[in-house]
């Protein structure tokens, strides 16, 4: 499991929103496309992601509507409001600016070579 | 806004409460279906897929808790769950759960009952409009009463007050046409009730237009409380024509409901003009210097300071002492809230409310404490439980919060019976007469105020408690339970240290035993007080207290009146002997004159030889009142005004003024007025002004030579109390039918004077029974703690074979010695305390061994109360259940 790394903090809701934009998901679809999209390389213990799910349905987010699944199960459908995109894209935007400015801080320094 | 939102949230959410779990349920459970179908698609057999589904998702319970927790559905449903889960538990222990709801019942009750009363008197002011700017002018070397014309020289001439009204109190014979009674009256000044700003029930009120000079305004306004008890709420009352004094009022109107007069306790029947005064009392209405009418009183203007007000006074009252030095030598002010009358009697009940409420507060805080201990106790019976359930992944917080639910929801059910019960408590006060001949009433219903401080007293002190355990749950370490070791709460250990619930037990037993020790004494004394030597009889006598001046008769005519009645009496079959006195030993009121040596001619009052209580009986008084003579004879109805004068005195007088009673026997001595009066007779000595004083100098004076228009009817007979009170009503009656009577026993008589024992027995006992009530639940909770911590080491015990001696020795050693030292201190406080309490109640003394013997009993009878739980429980410990359970 050397290649699958531990979520960060506060991490989840935006990983959560970036499923769902995509397209209307249901809990366990927004699983599945979380792992597919960061090539299986976070782990997100599976139950956890409903209090996330929740939480972002609260903020007004998300909503959800009760639907059928590709197998004919019934489920419950996640998309994105507009106040969801917005806020993906505000929270993409810091994500980026955050990790260029952390990952260029870690990067070698030309000294150190 | 937080709070009204998370009440919001409660409330809407308690309905769909059941229907988003449901769909969480079904949410959560429709992703283990779709991974397990998943799963089984990558070939995994049904029955494993769906295990490893299950067991991928993670745990189930807690994360649909989390869920609920943030669809905001937390607040409400945790909260009801904890409710449930309180309620749950204290069903299984009800002892504990009635023990603590009684302790605080009692405790909020205490504390409710007070604050109603502090209230009542001294929060709530007067129950008239804008009460806040109601103030009586005060004089500096006395007190607020007034001459009638200062009053109208104060009310014209101030610049401060809107108006100034006054009145005064007395009490007059009623006659409506059937029974004539006495009536309490506020005699009132017209601008009264408009200086007051209030509206008349019924009919109206007078007014300063009525006023047309002496006795020209013969109207009355009732009371509604008056109305209702002696007119039967009848409408038709206004405009009826009743008897005062024998003299026509006209009845005008009925006042507010709510209202009871200017001066609290005191409620009058009615009110009548005070331009009337002359048909009540004797004062002259133009006098100066005769400060007759009892208290003024009015609103201060808009704008107008109480400094601005007492420097108008004041230059009004300088113009007035240069007028009249004689009469008005020093007319400086203050300014006094009418209620209470100013400081006079507002200063001792303040005084005396705070102690009180102080005291309850006390009381509050020693239960909380105690509940504290026991709720300590029970955390840490329920160690394992609470290790488990954080070995579980239950959060400290929800196990904290699950004990405040059980301690708020015992704090809340305790408080609202302690409101119940203080309710019942003030309605009795508010209708009780504690001296049945004067109007004292206390209102002290009570009010939103009482209720919300009740809550308040309620919640705090739930969270107090429940605070106590807190420590404890902290420290729990989950991994001991798991462990399967024994929980060990680090707290200060039971070893010699003396902790500081140790103190607390030890003070609370302490002042319980004074208080037992007290209220024994008082009780004892109280009861020894009715045998006491009175220097008259209480048994077979009844008291008939009658006036002739309501019944219009005067001067000559007074002395032949009181003969026929006396004769009268004296003629109903049962009846041994009838005596007449213008007052009684034990009485309203004690007259008393200075007496002066045979010898002394300048009769100046330093010059008396001594003061002495001065009653004026006929010949028959002694008889009737069981007074006995020592030497000497009684009085004869030949003795009149043409007689040389005459007296009996007591021992007591006999030994101050003339040194022994032989040499008093025959002896002379003088009263101011100048007469020489002979010594014919000595009679006993006994009690006179109150029930705790020592010896005092008396008099008798025989009624035919000093006329008095009062007149108490003594009356010896063994017949039934009720049949002769009947027949001597019916008596008088065809007499003179407008003649009001007043009959009690003589014992009923008492009253008064038992009023300040009774109260301090009565006082002393409730308190008793709350020390009792601390001191069980203390010992009971220290008790129950200590057994709880060492119930293993009991079954260690029990199983090498320990007697039970030896286990209670373990178990309540400690509890009990605390208990004895605890007790014997209290007891020798007690007992130092028993000499404070013979100055309200006579005969009470500590040195008594019932008074000893009731207080080891009572305390013992306490220490087995409370310890017998714990002590049950802990010879009850079975070692196998115990070894098999670690």
């Amino acid at each position: 499991m050397t290649t699958q790394a531990q979520l960060l903090p506060g991490t989840l809701d935006l990983l959560i929103l970036r499923a769902v934009s995509l397209g209307p998901l249901h809990g366990y679809g927004v699983l599945l496309r979380i792992e597919q999209i960061s090539g299986g390389a976070l782990l997100i213990e599976q139950g956890a992601l409903y209090p996330g799910l929740f939480r972002l349905l609260r903020q007004g987010l998300l909503k959800a509507e009760w639907g059928v699944s590709e197998n004919n199960r019934r489920a419950k459908f996640y998309e994105l409001t507009a106040t969801g995109k917005r806020r993906l894209r505000e929270e993409t935007e810091s994500w980026n600016r955050l990790s260029t400015a952390i990952a260029s801080a870690l990067a070698p320094q030309p000294e150190e070579i | 806004m937080r709070l009204f939102d998370s009440l919001r949230s409660f409330a809407s959410n308690l309905f769909r409460r059941a229907e988003t779990d449901r769909e969480i349920e079904e949410e959560l459970r429709s992703h283990i279906q779709l991974r397990a179908d998943d799963l089984e698609r990558g070939g995994l057999p049904h029955a494993e897929a769906e295990r490893r589904a299950r067991i991928e998702f993670g745990g189930y319970q807690r994360l649909k808790e989390e869920s609920r927790e943030a669809l905001g559905v937390q607040f409400g449903e945790g909260l009801l769950q904890d409710i449930r889960f309180a309620l749950r538990r204290m069903g299984k222990k009800p002892g504990f759960a009635i023990v603590a709801v009684l302790t605080l019942a009692l405790a909020i009750g205490a504390n409710a009952v007070v604050f109603a009363v502090l209230n009542a008197f001294i929060l709530r002011p007067l129950n008239v409009p804008q009460s806040e700017s109601l103030y009586g002018p005060w004089r500096l070397s006395s007190d607020m009463s007034e001459s009638y014309p200062d009053y109208l020289d104060l009310r014209d001439r101030n610049h401060s007050f809107e108006s100034l009204a006054a009145f005064n109190v007395t009490q007059a014979g009623l006659d409506t046409g059937s029974d004539p009674s006495r009536a309490w009256v506020d005699e009132a000044t017209g601008n009264y009730f408009d200086t007051l700003g209030l509206k008349p029930y019924l009919g109206r009120f007078f007014h300063a237009s009525d006023e047309h000079g002496t006795n020209s305004a013969p109207f009355i306004v009732l009371t509604y409380d008056f109305w209702r008890s002696h007119f039967q709420s009848d409408p038709s009352v206004i405009g009826r024509v009743v008897r005062l004094n024998k003299f026509p009022y006209t009845i005008v109107g009925v006042g507010p409901p709510e209202f009871h007069g200017t001066l609290m306790f005191f409620n009058p029947d009615f009110f009548v003009p005070i331009v009337n005064h002359p048909q009540f009392d004797t004062n002259d209405m133009n006098a100066r210097g005769d400060r007759w009418v009892f208290m003024t009183l009015g609103h201060l203007k808009a704008g107008v300071t109480p400094a601005q007000a007492i420097a108008d006074l004041n230059s009004v009252g300088a113009v007035l002492e240069k007028a009249y030095p004689k009469d008005d030598p020093k007319m400086s002010f203050k300014l006094a809230r009418p209620g209470l009358y100013g400081d006079y009697i507002g200063r001792p009940v303040r005084t005396f409310m705070t102690a009180l409420m102080l005291l309850a507060g006390l009381i509050l805080l020693a239960a909380c404490a105690n509940l504290g201990s026991l709720f300590a106790a029970r955390a840490a019976d329920r160690s394992r439980e609470i290790a488990l359930r954080l070995a579980l992944g239950s959060s400290r917080k929800r196990i904290l919060r699950g004990l405040f639910a059980e301690a708020l929801l015992i704090a809340l059910i305790g408080g609202a019976v302690g409101l119940a019960g203080s309710v019942a408590l003030l309605r009795a006060l508010s209708v009780w007469q504690p001296i049945s001949r004067w109007p004292l009433h206390m209102s002290v219903n009570p009010d939103a105020k009482v209720y919300a401080v009740a809550l308040l007293l309620a919640l705090a002190s739930g969270l107090l408690f429940g605070a106590v355990p807190v420590r404890q749950v902290l420290r729990t370490d989950p991994y001991e339970a798991v462990k399967g070791g024994s929980v060990e709460t680090k707290r200060g250990r039971f070893g010699l240290r003396v902790t500081f619930q140790d103190v607390l037990l030890l003070v609370q037993i302490a002042i319980c035993a004074v208080l037992v020790t007290s209220s024994i004494v008082a009780v004892r004394g109280l009861a020894n007080t009715l045998h006491n030597n009175f220097g008259f009889e209480l048994k077979n006598t009844i008291l008939v207290e009658t006036d002739l001046n309501m019944a219009g008769y005067l001067g000559d005519k007074v002395p032949p009146m009181q003969k026929r009645m006396i004769d009268a009496l004296a003629a109903i079959p049962g009846v041994d002997s009838v005596g007449l006195a213008d007052q009684v030993p034990l009485g309203d009121a004690q007259p008393d004159s200075n007496v002066f040596a045979d010898s002394t001619t300048d009769l100046r009052p330093a010059n008396a030889a001594s003061d002495a209580m001065m009653f004026k009986v006929s010949p028959e008084y002694f008889q009737a009142a069981g007074t006995a003579l020592v030497s000497g004879r009684a009085f004869t109805w030949q003795e009149d005004k043409d007689k040389p004068r005459v007296a009996i005195v007591n021992r007591q007088f006999a030994r101050k003024i003339f040194g022994s009673e032989a040499k008093a026997m025959g002896a002379y001595f003088k009263i101011p007025d100048g007469a020489r009066i002979q010594v014919v007779g000595i009679a006993e000595d006994g009690k006179y002004g109150s029930l705790t004083e020592d010896p005092q100098p008396v008099m008798f004076l025989p009624i035919l030579q000093s006329a008095s228009n009062s007149a108490y009817l003594v009356v010896r007979s063994s017949r039934d109390p009720e049949q002769l009170t009947l027949a001597i009503r019916s008596t008088l009656r065809n007499i003179d039918a407008g003649l009001p009577v007043y009959i009690q026993t003589r014992y009923k008589a008492l009253d008064a004077f038992l009023f300040g024992p009774r109260m301090a027995t009565i006082s002393l006992g409730v308190l008793g029974v709350m020390g009792a009530m601390l001191s069980v639940v203390g010992i009971f909770g220290m008790a129950s703690y200590s057994v709880s911590k060492r119930l293993r080491e009991f079954g260690i015990r029990i199983a090498l074979g320990a007697q039970k001696s030896e286990l209670l020795q373990a178990a309540l050693g400690r509890t009990f010695r605390l208990l004895a030292f605890g007790s014997a201190v209290g007891l020798l406080l007690g007992l130092a305390a028993g000499k404070v309490i013979a100055f309200i109640v006579s005969q009470a003394t500590p040195w008594d061994p019932v008074v000893l013997g009731g207080v080891l009993v009572t305390m013992l009878l306490l220490g087995l109360l409370a310890g017998c739980v714990p002590a049950r429980r802990a010879l009850a410990t079975d070692p196998l259940a115990l070894l098999r359970e670690d």
